[in-house]
C-alpha cells in the first residue's frame, strides 16, 4: 500500500492505495466520482479524460500512485454556484450527445483545448478532441458545442464565463 | 483490466533510479510517461514486479542548449517538446514529428525518452532521432555512455539501453535554418503510422545543400534514406528533381506486411512520402 494526498475537484483526499490501482479506478470506487467513466480499457476512447495538474490526461493510463501530491479536475468539479460550467452549458445546448457516455471526456478535454487555444478552427477542433471517440453523433454537434463555447468564453465575454479558462479550472478550487 | 501486482519506488534522483534498478534485477520496469506501459501491464502482456517510477527525477526534464548541441532530457514530455523555442530554431524535424504523436491527452503524460527507449518500429520519434544523427546519453552502475543514434535502435522494441541502465538525455546536432517536414501515413486519427517519412533539408538559394530522411515503420528499426539524401544534394528543389530522387526511398528496406498494407504498398508509401515531406521541408 501507498499512502497518497490528492487535491480532487478542489477537496483534498488522503488514502492508502495498492500502487497497481488506476488513476480512474481510485475516482470512482474509492472517491465516488463515477462521472469519469472507463470505455475502451486500451486508452484509446479518451471517455475516462480528466485534469491533472491542469493538463488533460486519460486517468486509466496514470496509476492513483501518481497523482500523490497532484489536482485532479473531473467533470464533477466543473459546475460552480449551480450553474453549468459554459462549456457544459454549451454541450446541452447544441445536443451535442446522443447515448452520452463519451460526454465527460469530450468536456474535458475540450475544455483543455480552449486554454491551449481560445479560438479554435473547425479543423482545430477535431484535432483537439482526436483522442476523444464518439461512437453516436459523427461529431458534428460536439465541434458545433465547442464553437459555441468558445464564442462565450472568450476573453471579454461575460466574467462568469471566463472562469472556464484554463488557468483558472486548473486551480481546482482549491 | 487492471495490472497485476507491483511494488512502486519513486526515485528523485539518477542515482537513486539506478540503484533501484540493481536491487530490481530483471523483475524491475521503468515508468516514464507510461503511455505504453500502462496499456501492456493492464492487458497483463507484463507483470513486473517493481516498478520504478521515473516522474520525480527532476534533473531527467528539460532541453539546454550547450555549445552546438540541443539536449533534451529523457522525461521531457511530448507537450514540452512541442512548445519549446530552443527546439523550434534548432531541431524542428523532432517538434515536427511530436505533433503527430497519438493525441493530446498522450503528449500531456508520454515522454521523448519513453518513446526512443521504447523503440516500438510504428512509434514516430526515432526516425527523425535517427535522421538528426542524435545522440543517446545512457546511464549505468559504471557511469554515462553515448550512443550514436545509428547503434541505438536495434531491432523491434529493442535498443542499445542494456540491464541495469537508463535513458537520460537526447543529445541533436543544431539544423539552424533547415527546413523540417514529418509526412505520416495512418487509418484513422491517433493510430500508428503505417508508413512515415520524417525529412530536414537545408536549401541555399533554391538548391539543396543537405538533407537528412528518416524513414518510421519500414524496418524493425527506423531506416536512413541515404540514396535519396544524395541523390537530392546539389540538386534545385523542383517537385520533378524530388520525386525523382524520392524513387530510391525504399532501397535497404524490409518492411512487414500486416493487415493494413503489405509490404509492396509500403515501399509506395516510402517513395510518396518522401517526395512529400522534402517538398515541403524545402519549400
Amino acid at each position: 500500500m501507498a499512502r497518497i494526498r490528492t487535491t480532487v475537484d478542489g477537496l483534498v483526499y488522503e488514502d492508502d492505495v495498492e500502487p497497481r490501482m488506476l488513476l480512474v479506478q481510485y475516482l470512482r470506487e474509492r472517491l465516488g466520482k463515477t462521472g469519469t467513466v472507463i470505455g475502451c480499457d486500451t486508452s484509446n476512447c479518451g471517455a475516462c479524460t480528466v485534469h491533472l495538474d491542469g493538463l488533460s490526461v486519460k486517468s486509466c493510463s496514470v496509476l492513483a500512485v501518481q497523482a500523490n501530491g497532484s489536482e485532479v479536475l473531473t467533470i464533477e468539479g466543473l459546475e460552480r454556484d449551480g450553474q453549468l460550467h459554459p462549456m457544459q452549458q454549451a454541450f446541452h445546448d447544441n445536443h451535442a450527445l446522443q447515448c452520452g457516455y463519451c460526454t465527460p471526456g469530450m468536456i474535458m478535454q475540450s475544455i483543455d483545448l480552449l486554454g491551449e487555444n481560445p479560438d479554435p478552427s473547425e479543423q482545430e477542433i477535431r484535432e483537439g478532441i482526436e483522442g476523444n471517440l464518439c461512437r453516436c453523433t459523427g461529431y458534428q454537434n460536439i465541434v458545433r458545442a465547442v464553437q459555441d463555447a468558445a464564442s462565450k468564453m472568450k476573453p471579454g465575454s461575460a466574467p462568469a464565463a471566463e472562469s472556464g479558462a484554463k488557468q483558472t479550472v486548473a486551480g481546482g478550487g482549491a | 483490466m487492471i495490472p497485476a501486482q507491483f511494488d512502486y519506488v519513486r526515485p528523485t534522483t539518477v542515482d537513486e533510479a539506478l540503484a533501484a534498478l540493481r536491487d530490481g534485477g530483471d523483475d524491475a520496469k521503468l515508468l516514464a510517461g507510461g503511455q505504453s506501459l500502462l496499456p501492456v501491464l493492464r492487458l497483463r502482456m507484463a507483470d513486473p514486479s517493481l516498478i520504478i517510477d521515473l516522474n520525480g527525477i527532476p534533473e531527467l526534464k528539460g532541453v539546454r542548449e550547450e555549445g552546438d548541441k540541443v539536449v533534451v532530457g529523457s522525461m521531457t514530455t511530448h507537450y514540452d517538446v512541442t512548445r519549446d523555442d530552443t527546439l523550434r530554431q534548432h531541431v524542428a524535424l523532432i517538434q515536427e514529428a511530436t505533433r503527430t504523436v497519438a493525441d493530446p491527452q498522450v503528449r500531456h503524460k508520454g515522454t521523448l525518452g519513453g518513446a526512443l527507449a521504447h523503440a516500438d518500429p510504428a512509434g514516430d520519434l526515432a526516425a527523425p532521432a535517427l535522421a538528426l544523427d542524435a545522440e543517446f546519453v545512457i546511464a549505468g552502475p559504471n557511469g554515462t555512455r553515448t550512443v550514436a543514434a545509428a547503434d541505438f535502435f536495434e531491432d523491434y522494441f529493442t535498443t542499445a539501453i542494456g540491464e541495469g541502465e537508463l535513458l537520460t538525455e537526447i543529445r541533436f546536432p543544431k539544423y539552424t535554418g533547415w527546413g523540417a517536414r514529418y509526412e505520416k501515413f495512418n487509418r484513422v486519427a491517433q493510430a500508428w503510422s503505417i508508413v512515415a517519412v520524417a525529412a530536414t533539408v537545408k536549401v541555399d538559394g533554391g538548391t539543396i545543400s543537405e538533407a537528412r530522411i528518416g524513414l518510421t515503420n519500414m524496418a524493425g528499426t527506423p531506416v536512413r534514406a541515404r540514396s535519396v539524401e544524395s541523390a537530392l544534394v546539389g540538386q534545385s528543389a523542383t517537385e520533378e528533381n524530388v520525386r525523382k530522387a524520392a524513387q530510391a526511398a525504399a532501397e535497404g528496406t524490409s518492411p512487414t506486411a500486416d493487415a493494413d498494407a503489405g509490404s509492396d504498398y509500403r515501399e509506395h508509401l516510402a517513395r510518396v512520402l518522401t517526395g512529400r515531406a522534402v517538398l515541403a521541408a524545402a519549400g
